[in-house]
């Protein structure tokens, strides 16, 4: 009797939530880290698809998410000892994101839900996967540190109230990327919310790449490092030696 | 104007870089030191990762050197042989450098070892020459100069496996500057500087090498130290960032041949005198940054990056 009912709230419910689906664009999905790079600046627009009439007594809300490939990190925390400061005790992250912006259009507190925050990892805190460790003396106070050095750092950004709708169908955002990003693939995330519960969700990807020459020189170091010494040892050799060539010349 | 740093990833205004290359530059055309000791500070306060500038800055050193290796070679003011035995030991002290560097990276200890080390030997450093250069203003002052022996023994001639330096005109056991050049290798790779700073006195007062060849002698062993090092650090940890280098390395080559200039005009007990303070004051404000309490207790690394 009770698995008929759940059936039947089930089926009632499915077309109401597939009633508004995003449909979205950025204004442009690839990013390159040139030599001049400054950061850029992403504009993620869309609108809502209805099929059926605006739903009354509650209000559309958007939230959207833009993460960059994850890491693993060590976060360490300095202690006095012997009169200096030295890193002293560490706790390890298996997976934050190396970028990680939330966009929405009102506060997130009031209008994501607990339990959907944590299905789909919407909130910064959410978005980091700690160590799972038995001794978790203060876990939190190290991943606070992390989202806190990067909130410095403009990695990680809450940005409450940006997201403009406009009448429950158009909505654009913007969001920055700090000139620190690493090269990967960014995934933006676009939710759509009523009451506190995700109807929708669509992603999509961000390419961000280094320029021709940065990435070359990047796998080069990695790829064949011991050229890529030769190359450094070349560099400073023609230019160490030929500027003071050029110097004697010139005088 | 905005440099993107492959390496390093992070972007830093190219006019910085050019301002921290050619301000090096100055004082190491007027001191006639190759500036690696503050080159790597220089970085560390703009926002490099330590990793990077250590490595970068050792590359730069190469730079700024191999002009006045070349001048000393032609000039024949370079003992080879003695440059070639504190080079092997260099090489040898540039691997186990090389060795604690990645192991106190791993350990997440890596800043405090170079801040570390920065405090302690340019503290030393600066001390001395300080001490050493008002003694000689005040000698410049006073009437009659005393002289000084030309030549003192002291323990390092009673060493055995003597070795004949005929440039030098040294007879003297193949450990000192073994043991010497071992010391800049390792320096070199934790500090991503020459070591020409502890290597002139060392070969001046310790092995008693005539002034004449000790700073060819030195460019030469410090040159072959730093690219081997440069090496090094590219093949174990990749944090040498060309960019970097190139940037540093122009700004470095234009204010050296403005500090040359300079540094010809100014009296030479003065200079020293500077020099000291400039030394004393990088030491004080590392050795500040380890004692006040951080803004920040809390870091990140990244494990296999740095």
């Amino acid at each position: 009797m009770r698995a008929l009912l759940a059936l039947l709230i089930l089926l009632t419910a499915l077309p109401l939530r597939a009633e508004e689906q995003a449909v979205v664009g950025l204004s442009q999905n690839r990013v390159s880290l040139t030599v001049n790079f400054e950061g850029s600046e992403i504009l993620i627009f869309g609108a809502v698809r209805r099929d059926g009439p605006l739903p009354e007594g509650s209000t559309l809300d958007v939230i959207v998410t833009v993460e960059g490939p994850p890491t693993p990190s060590v976060i360490w925390r300095k202690a006095r000892k012997g009169g200096i400061w030295v890193n002293s005790e560490s706790q390890i992250v298996h997976a934050a994101p190396s970028f990680y912006a939330v966009a929405s259009t009102a506060p997130l507190i009031d209008i994501l839900s607990p339990d959907a925050d944590l299905t789909h990892r919407i909130s910064t805190r959410l978005a980091i996967f700690e160590a799972r460790t038995d001794d978790s003396r203060d876990a939190a106070s190290f991943t606070e540190a992390l989202i806190r050095i990067r909130q410095g750092e403009g990695l990680y950004q809450a940005l409450d109230s940006t997201v403009s709708l406009q009448r429950e169908t158009l909505f654009s955002t913007r969001i920055k990327l700090p000139k620190t990003i690493v090269e990967g693939s960014y995934g933006a995330r676009i939710f759509l919310l009523r009451e506190g519960q995700v109807l929708h969700e669509v992603e999509t990807v961000i390419d961000v790449q280094k320029a021709v020459l940065e990435r070359w020189l990047y796998n080069l170091a990695f790829q064949q490092p011991f050229l890529y010494g030769l190359l450094a040892l070349g560099l400073a050799v023609f230019f160490g030696w030929g500027a003071s060539a050029l110097f004697r010349l010139v005088r | 104007m905005q440099v993107y740093l492959p390496i390093a990833e992070t972007t830093v205004n190219a006019f910085t870089l050019l301002g921290v290359g050619g301000g090096v530059g100055v004082l190491s055309g007027m001191f006639g030191v190759g500036g690696g000791f503050l080159i790597t500070p220089l970085l560390f306060f703009i926002g490099v990762p330590p990793a990077v500038a250590v490595a970068t800055g050792v590359n730069q050193v190469v730079a700024a050197s191999i002009s006045g290796v070349l001048t000393h070679l032609k000039r024949k003011t370079v003992d080879l042989r003695m440059g070639s035995v504190l080079l092997a030991g260099g090489l040898v002290g540039s691997l186990v450098g090389i060795w604690f560097f990645t192991l106190m990276s791993r350990l997440g200890q890596i800043d405090l070892l170079v801040q570390l080390s920065y405090v302690l030997f340019l503290g030393v450093i600066g001390a001395l020459m300080f001490q050493e250069s008002l003694r000689a203003l005040l000698r410049a002052k006073s009437a009659n100069p005393p002289r000084r022996k030309l030549h003192t023994h002291n323990w390092v001639h009673n060493l055995p496996w003597k070795i004949k330096f005929r440039t030098s005109g040294l007879y003297i056991s193949v450990f000192p500057p073994l043991a010497v050049g071992f010391g800049v290798g390792v320096l070199s790779a934790i500090m991503g500087v020459g070591g020409g700073f502890i290597l002139v006195p060392a070969m001046i007062y310790l092995l008693g090498m005539p002034t004449k060849v000790v700073i060819g002698t030195s460019l030469f062993q410090v040159t072959f130290v730093a690219a081997f090092t440069t090496m090094l650090h590219a093949v174990t940890s990749q944090t040498v960032d060309v960019m970097l280098a190139l940037f540093l390395i122009i700004g470095g080559v234009i204010g050296a041949q403005v500090g040359t200039r300079i540094g010809l005009k100014l009296p030479a007990e003065q200079l020293r005198i500077l020099m000291a303070l400039l030394v004393l004051a990088v030491a004080i404000k590392i050795g500040l940054d380890l004692v006040l309490t951080p803004r920040e207790l809390y870091s990140i690394t990244i494990p296999g990056r740095f």
